[in-house]
């Protein structure tokens, strides 16, 4: 290091490294290289759990607080409120029970009657029930995390249900946590089907809390009240799972597409316990060339889709 | 009270270092608490690196920003990145400013620090909007207005482990 005085460097005091103007331009670059990055090439996942080993610890601490005034509260809830739900709960689980009974009979027939059809069978989803642990604090986008992750089993792309319908899809895995995105989120797509007529769509989170049915043209027969369901054309989600339902149809958009508001139908944004299934591996449709797959003459129909 | 600047007569004991990173720490665990989407919470990360660059230019700077962009974007699963670049912003700006700013009374300097964290917010929003996520609403800007009024509260509290006296005597025991 060469100083302007032999013999003399610089009091402590002056010595302030590269100047900021340096450091900014260093800094900036290095934060815009990681953003296009992680937005254009996903390579950063790696990077992304090996620091979360420094976050988590964060996380767990800051997290007491906040579960044990809810804990607190939940203790000190009202004792009738608890009495009707226990109530409401019996009366479920016996409706459920009847239920039940049948559909072990209903299965039997089911796997009867596809082997007359010489269909082959659907395979037995198995899924875990998970807690929904927070919301993410991220504004910009709709996601939750669950208390079941990577040692738990959970993989990326498992679809998570509620009791009531489809609420999203795990996109990250954490060793303890999962993070799921929300139907709602603008950048998740779902494969649908009009449960009335059939017509297949794609659904599309539109912003605070609603759901968006695009591509469709204008002529599509749709009313306000008609119930979306997955069409399991993507193999990931299970074909009929209850998604949403039509709030509003606006036919005179300019853009040549009809725009189509809908409401989720389970509780997107109110979280509670749901269940994550083990995610479909997605199949090619047939070609038509094996006439084995595909029946011939049937459509291409969720049967005929699953493996 | 009077906040001490450059033109009070206070002089205050040097700060240890070892507690701007045990405040940093704590800001970024107040930030990571799970509280879902409720509005108008302030960046506490934001609040206290801005502070420190004012207070102490040559101790917390773009370095400093930069690590703990990063954690947030980890701890908030957001795109990775997009803390780390504001935070360096603000920093700078902070660093830049904070001959400045000493000058003033605690109310001019939170009018110095709104448009700083302001800033900061719409530096996110734009890296964001431009990779298609979706408008948080106008709401999003009231964490930074939430975030102006504590600073002189804030200052005070930071500021306190230095305004301990030399020596302890029976008026003052800590």
């Amino acid at each position: 290091m060469a100083s302007p005085v032999a013999g003399h460097s610089p009091p402590p005091f002056f010595r302030r490294g590269p100047a900021p103007l340096a450091r900014l331009v260093v800094l900036v670059s290095a934060a815009l290289t990681l953003i296009v990055v992680d937005h254009r090439l996903n390579y950063l996942e790696l990077l992304r759990q090996g620091l979360s080993v420094v976050t988590t610890p964060l996380q767990v601490a800051a997290g007491m607080p906040v579960t044990g005034v809810r804990s607190a509260g939940e203790y000190f809830a009202d004792l009738a409120r608890l009495q009707a739900e226990n109530e409401d709960l019996r009366r479920e689980q016996v409706a459920l029970g009847t239920i039940r009974l049948r559909q072990e009979q209903l299965d039997m027939e089911n796997t009867r009657l596809r082997a007359l059809l010489d269909m082959r069978e659907r395979v037995q989803v198995n899924a875990q029930v998970a807690e929904v642990i927070y919301a993410v604090r991220d504004p910009f986008s709709r996601r939750v995390v669950v208390d079941k992750g990577l040692t738990q089993g959970i993989e990326p792309g498992s679809p998570v249900v509620d009791d009531i319908g489809v609420i999203g899809q795990v996109t990250r895995v954490y060793p303890l946590n999962a993070e799921v995105t929300l139907i709602s989120d603008k950048d998740q797509a779902l494969p649908v089907q009009i449960a009335r007529t059939g017509v297949r769509a794609v659904m599309f989170g539109a912003g605070s809390g609603t759901l968006e049915l695009r591509y469709l043209a204008t002529d599509v027969d749709l009313r306000e009240g008609d119930r979306i369901v997955t069409s399991g054309l993507d193999g990931v989600f299970a074909p009929g799972l209850p998604v949403a339902r039509v709030k509003s149809v606006d036919r005179d958009g300019s853009g040549g597409f009809v725009r189509i508001l809908c409401v989720p139908l389970a509780g997107v944004e109110s979280h509670s316990t749901v269940l994550i299934m083990a995610p479909g591996k997605p199949v090619l449709p047939s070609t038509g060339n094996d006439a084995t797959a595909a029946p011939a003459g049937s459509a291409p129909a969720p049967e005929a889709v699953k493996p | 009270m009077n906040q001490p600047s450059f033109s009070s007569r206070r002089i205050l004991r040097p700060v240890r270092p070892w507690f701007i990173w045990l405040s940093l720490v704590f800001a970024l665990l107040l930030n990571l608490m799970p509280l879902g989407r409720t509005p108008m919470l302030p960046d506490w990360v934001a609040l206290v690196l801005c502070f420190w660059c004012v207070r102490e230019p040559l101790r917390v700077g773009m370095g400093a920003a930069f690590v703990f962009g990063v954690l947030m974007d980890i701890g908030y699963g957001s795109l990775m990145g997009q803390h780390a670049l504001a935070y360096v912003l603000l920093a700078y700006t902070a660093g830049t400013f904070s001959r400045r700013i000493l000058w003033f009374g605690p109310l001019q300097q939170s009018l110095h620090v709104l448009p700083m964290l302001v800033g900061t917010q719409l530096v996110m929003l734009c890296v964001r909007l431009s990779t298609d996520a979706e408008f948080p609403g106008l709401g999003y800007f009231a964490g930074s207005l939430i975030a102006t009024l504590l600073w002189h509260p804030i200052s005070f509290v930071l500021l306190l482990p230095q305004y301990r006296p030399e020596d302890k005597d029976e008026n003052r025991p800590i």
